[in-house]
């Protein structure tokens, strides 16, 4: 069976690449009513943290790793 | 679909964008994946009501711990924080922590060895028939009801933050929850549960992160506090001494008795919403472990509830009013702050994956309720008083059309809520009337073997009678409330509290009166019910680390620590 670590890497890598995605965008293209501490770009950080632990979750409990 | 969620609401909190909507929709594509996944692994009974019984610790643990971490509980103490300061943390800390361990070195073997599929299920076989259909019947109507009280609070959330369209919210998220627990029973349920755990704490955690950035560290944010509050707001214990030194109006014996002993004990031990999670657990070993690691992580909670809800009190520029003058004035309530501080700091992604963990913990607490009264129907109602000899195959059915029919009464009740809102309190009332006295009958049950049957099943009637006596006499006299809290000083809370505290005494009153005046259980028929009959596997020769009595000692020592910190 596919471990429920699995579909949470899943969630993580996927919500992580899209926010830093957003957040990427949004530091190229600044919008006109910014959030609070905008400048933390936390989209971007936050975003790139999600994905990688997310990459590692799917990685590690990768279905394909199972005996 | 985005004309869909844009349905105009003119003051809504927060507006999602195009990317935000892309990870709502991919929360709901992943949970009925999921569902579909696990629809072939549900075919027996044990597979469908039990999730097989092969959980690990750790999946046990988070699941037991995010059937409470409901949306509406994060943003209700949210907002208590903001109201009454740091004094909410105590329904994490001393409101939960004892009882967790409790649970899972006293009460957790006799639960797990009685092989009992739910919480009614280990009364009958401790007190017998009718102390289960009183219980059985009392949790199943309360738990679908609540199923559609909170439905229609977090629909009625979503109109508010997101300006969803209440009759959308409803039809999405209930027929979600049926589908992947139809498909897949309490498996998909816990599945999905440890996925919101995930999503809440990545969705809520940046909110402390940047509000203590921008407070300037916590010295700085009790300072703000302090100022614009008071400094009852930042202690938890030093205002505690009488009702009328803090803001909440409630002295230390209620918080310590009423909620520490009672009610928290009632709801973490005896509530089959939760209990269910730790019996699917795969040994008796992991099912000790996960109240504890639910314990571990449940201390830090406040981080991403109370935190953000001091934070507001400190960095809001507006005041945040009670929900009453709210609806009159317009204004943001109390219970607003937490998606007041997520759209505060949460650009587009970053705003829809905290709207899916709102989302996500509202869906995981329906899908704990429907499982919950699908497993205490079929196997405490149906199968005992309407067909006791039918196939396996035939009982998941039931379970199936049950979870189904569970959802619809919620989304019936949710409707009634609509047009009577008063039927909301009574139905909280009625729920908290439970709690106390089940508590009391289930721990005397396992820890008393004198304890009879008549006992058992007067006890937990009479401390039920009292708390409904109690909360009518202050409903129809609210001065009353000074008689059942002990002091004319105490308000609401206090009252909850004290409640708890009478209907759990009459309740063990009466069960020792009637078990001394009544006929004993014969020692064989109690064995694998109650302390002293009972075998205890032991832990075995493991190491230190891998044991329960280990990390239950590791989390109170850090449990006394924190009091300690923010006494």
């Amino acid at each position: 069976m596919v471990s429920i670590w699995f579909f949470i890497g899943i969630s993580l890598a996927v919500n992580g690449a899209l926010i830093l995605g957003a957040g990427i965008y949004q530091m190229t293209n600044p919008p006109a009513n910014p959030v609070v501490l905008f400048d933390l770009h936390a989209n971007v950080w936050w975003g790139a943290i999600l994905l990688v632990i997310g990459v590692a979750y799917c990685f590690k409990f990768a279905p394909s790793r199972k005996s | 679909m985005t004309e869909l969620l844009a349905v105009a609401v003119p003051n809504q909190l927060v507006r999602l964008t195009p990317i935000d909507i892309v990870i709502v929709v991919f929360y709901f594509v992943l949970v009925l994946s999921i569902g579909w996944y696990l629809k072939g692994r549900a075919n027996t009974g044990e597979d469908f009501f039990m999730a097989g019984r092969e959980m690990t610790a750790w999946v046990a643990g988070l699941s037991f711990l995010s059937a409470n971490l409901g949306a509406l509980e994060l943003m209700g103490w949210a907002g208590s924080a903001y109201q009454y300061g740091i004094l909410a943390t105590h329904w994490y800390w001393i409101g939960a922590i004892p009882a967790m361990l409790f649970l899972a070195l006293v009460m957790m073997p006799f639960y797990y060895i009685s092989k009992t599929h739910s919480v009614p299920g280990y009364l009958r076989l401790r007190f017998g028939e009718p102390s289960r259909a009183l219980s059985a019947v009392s949790f199943a109507f309360m738990t679908v009801l609540m199923s559609g009280v909170n439905m229609f609070a977090m629909a009625k959330v979503m109109q508010i933050v997101l300006g969803w369209d209440i009759n959308f919210s409803i039809w999405v998220s209930s027929l979600t929850v049926a589908i992947y627990v139809t498909l897949g029973g309490l498996r998909s349920a816990i599945f999905n549960e440890v996925l919101q755990f995930f999503l809440i704490w990545a969705g809520a955690l940046l909110i402390p992160i940047l509000g203590l950035y921008e407070a300037g560290g916590w010295s700085n944010l009790k300072i703000l506090i302090t100022q614009r509050a008071s400094e009852q707001y930042i202690h938890l214990w030093s205002g505690l001494g009488s009702f009328s030194n803090n803001p909440m109006g409630i002295n230390w014996v209620g918080i310590v008795f009423g909620l520490g002993a009672v009610i928290s004990m009632g709801y973490w031990t005896t509530d089959f919403l939760v209990v269910q999670r730790l019996l699917a657990a795969k040994d008796l070993r992991s099912a000790e472990m996960a109240p504890i690691i639910g314990a571990g992580f449940k201390m830090f909670v406040p981080i991403i509830v109370i935190l953000p809800g001091l934070l507001g009190l400190a960095v809001l520029p507006e005041k945040l009013v009670p929900e009453s003058v709210a609806a009159m004035t317009g204004a943001h309530s109390y219970n607003d702050v937490l998606p007041l501080m997520l759209a505060r700091y949460c650009g587009p992604g970053l705003l829809g994956l905290g709207v899916t963990a709102l989302i996500a913990g509202f869906m995981s607490g329906m899908a704990g309720n429907v499982s919950a009264f699908t497993t205490v129907w079929t196997y405490d109602i149906y199968r005992p008083f309407f067909n006791r000899q039918a196939s396996d195959q035939h009982y998941v059915n039931m379970g199936r059309w049950t979870t189904v029919v569970g959802v619809l009464i919620s989304v019936g009740t949710a409707y009634l809520v609509m047009q009577f809102a008063s039927i909301m309190d009574y139905v909280q009332a009625l729920f908290s009337f439970f709690i106390a006295p089940l508590f009391g009958t289930v721990v005397l049950g396992m820890l008393w073997k004198r304890a009879s049957g008549p006992g058992g099943f007067w006890g937990l009637l009479c401390g039920t009678l009292s708390s409904i006596g109690m909360w009518t006499w202050v409903k129809i006299d609210p001065s009353a409330l000074r008689y059942v809290a002990l002091s004319p000083h105490a308000k609401g809370l206090a009252q909850d509290m004290f409640q708890a505290l009478w209907s759990f005494v009459v309740c063990v009153v009466v069960t020792v009166a009637v078990s001394l005046a009544t006929k004993p259980v014969p020692d064989a028929d109690l064995k694998g019910l109650v302390y002293g009959l009972t075998a205890v596997p032991a832990v075995g020769d493991v190491p230190l680390y891998e044991k329960p009595l280990f990390w239950a000692a590791v989390v109170t020592v850090v449990f006394f620590i924190l009091n300690i910190i923010f006494w």
